[in-house]
């Protein structure tokens, strides 16, 4: 039933058939969202399910898709150190240290790479220095350097200086690894920032660093928050230099995990949980950051 | 600057070098007894004799090529597909940082779990939808296997991959579309004649980061098949891993990196070159 106005508009007919149009490709555009947001969000659910399914019910053919009773009993058993579960106890231990150790290597590492690399990303943004541009592009090369070209020297230099197995001998690789990155960010983002900001804070009696702590660093939050959340992510997720140079004492999470799935080849239940635990901190750090993450690290992609 | 250029020149400037002077030598860790003299070229040409180097050349090509273009093209549309306004759109960009949030190590096994032939999710999907009659040995053929490689590096890699081209699409003025309608191009003509050469500079940083981290993919293949089937999915960054880490061979494990690094390099000239040619002519 058309409304009388209806007949006065130029073509009435086409403009609800653009109107049904807008519609279905409206609901097509919400149908493919849901698609994507599934294919995203799935796999990674599936592995949180498994982790709370009982040993009888993963091995069900078709999969429960969802438990009929869920239990805790592998997360008691990791963080309370319960024997509800038959597993062995030592590979329980390792995976707390395992955690700890990564929280204590992914901090010391982000805290040198805040500091040194905004330290030598302000002083390539702001003074002449003799070979700055030869710098630059040394430090844009080293990013695309494979790790494992250098990781045979690496091996010999950790053994002299007795690094191996120390949670210091992987802040400092790991630093090694961040600053190229680190101080390429926070280079473009403060020559974002304008000059004449210091230059008051050196009439007014600052000194060079003194005008950077006061002045500079509490205009980069973004950037600042950005880079950290870089380094902290990027060591959190290490695996190869943690797995060569890491034997007991000092072994990352990532390196207990995996080890999850050799030694108890077939408890997939934990392994499911080793995983779930071991990206339950660098989601919670993306999914708090993401605005910082996001615009810090395409800031320079986009730019070119 | 001082303390950022110590560190990096003790961890990746110095062992560069060294690096290449070790590729010189026979350096045999199981041979300690022989020193390690120097050898010239040797370990280059043992390994480009070696059928399993070239076996990993061409698995890597295959897994690069297969994982990068579908990576790209796929983020691309995503990010197309996303550009448009609807509500939830800030949802679906923060879910989308949830596969690069989780460790390379932690994708591997989540997939090997759903890939597992007996229990597996997938095997599960696919049998009561009826769309396969047997459980498939995903991992146990060397084709289907270097294909479930590309898959979990396409689910992890494609989401990111996504956000850095909607953040490049966002960057694009909205009246360009406007006048190109009113000239009267098509959609498909303003995404060759404007999106697509606009989003160029972000095109090449996508394209050359992915193919660098794929060509030193080591995390993904050493949980989820370890190399195999029969070396099926034993990319260069694991043939490495084995010369020098479980061969103790840490001469030629130097020189099969050295080579590596010398095709990342041919292939980041080639993509600028490419991508940067109108840019080079002005």
């Amino acid at each position: 039933m058309k409304k009388a106005a209806d007949f006065f508009r130029f073509s009435p007919a086409s403009h609800s058939n653009h109107k049904i149009q807008n519609l279905i490709q409206r609901i097509i555009l919400y149908l493919l969202v849901f698609m994507i947001l599934f294919a995203v969000l799935a796999p990674f659910i599936w592995m949180v399910i498994s982790s709370i399914s009982p040993q009888t019910e993963l091995s069900a053919k078709p999969p429960h898709w969802f438990p009929d009773q869920p239990t805790l009993a592998r997360y008691r058993a990791i963080f309370l150190r319960s024997s509800e579960i038959q597993t062995l106890p030592a590979g329980v231990e390792k995976f707390l240290r395992g955690l700890l150790n990564s929280l204590l290597i992914s901090s010391a590492t982000t805290l040198v790479c805040v500091i040194a690399g905004s330290m030598a990303a302000y002083a390539l943004a702001r003074m002449t220095v003799p070979g700055q541009r030869h710098f630059l592009f040394g430090i844009l090369g080293s990013q695309m350097l494979p790790v494992i070209v250098i990781i045979i020297p690496l091996n010999i230099l950790m053994q002299r200086y007795n690094l191996i197995d120390r949670w210091y001998g992987l802040v400092l690789l790991y630093s090694g690894f961040m600053l190229p990155t680190v101080i390429w960010i926070m280079h473009s983002y403060f020559l974002t920032l304008p000059k004449e900001l210091e230059e008051a804070a050196l009439i007014d009696g600052c000194t060079r660093l003194g005008s950077l702590v006061r002045v500079i660093v509490p205009l980069s939050g973004p950037g600042i928050v950005a880079v950290s959340a870089f380094s902290f992510l990027s060591s959190w997720n290490e695996f190869f230099m943690a797995l060569i140079f890491t034997a007991s004492k000092a072994k990352t999470i990532t390196v207990v995990i995996t080890e999850f799935s050799s030694q108890f080849g077939t408890d997939y239940g934990l392994m499911a949980t080793g995983g779930v635990i071991g990206s339950i901190p660098p989601i919670l750090l993306a999914l708090l950051l993401q605005r910082y993450i996001v615009a810090g690290l395409t800031a320079g992609a986009v730019k070119g | 600057m001082a303390p950022a250029v110590l560190i990096m020149t003790l961890v990746t400037f110095y062992p560069l070098i060294n690096s290449f002077l070790i590729s010189l030598r026979a350096w045999d860790l199981t041979k300690p007894q022989s020193g390690f003299p120097f050898i010239g070229l040797a370990n280059y040409l043992h390994v480009l004799q070696d059928p399993a180097f070239w076996q990993s050349a061409r698995i890597t090509a295959i897994f690069v090529l297969g994982a990068v273009s579908i990576e790209i093209t796929l983020g691309v549309a995503l990010a197309l597909l996303l550009n448009r306004d609807f509500k939830g759109k800030n949802l679906v960009r923060v879910i989308a940082l949830v596969p690069w949030a989780i460790p390379a190590v932690v994708n591997g096994i989540m997939w090997k779990w759903i890939l597992n032939p007996a229990y597996g999710a997938l095997n599960g999907v696919l049998f009561s939808m009826g769309i396969i009659q047997n459980y498939i040995i995903w991992l146990g053929n060397p084709k289907t296997a270097l294909f479930m490689c590309i898959l979990a590096d396409t689910w992890k890699e494609t989401p990111f991959i996504m956000l850095l081209f909607l953040a490049a699409l966002q960057t694009i003025p909205k009246d360009l579309y406007e006048a190109a309608m009113v000239d009267g191009c098509g959609s498909l003509q303003s995404l060759f004649r404007i999106t697509l050469p606009l989003i160029r500079p972000t095109l090449f940083v996508a394209l050359s980061l992915r193919t660098i981290w794929a060509l030193k993919s080591f995390d993904l293949i050493y949980t989820l098949t370890a190399g195999g089937p029969a070396g099926g999915t034993s990319v260069i960054g694991y043939y490495t891993y084995l010369k020098a880490f479980v061969s103790l061979n840490l001469g030629r494990g130097a020189a099969v990196a050295y080579l590596m690094t010398l095709v990342i390099i041919i292939l980041v000239i080639l993509y600028q070159r490419a991508l940067y040619r109108e840019d080079i002519n002005q």
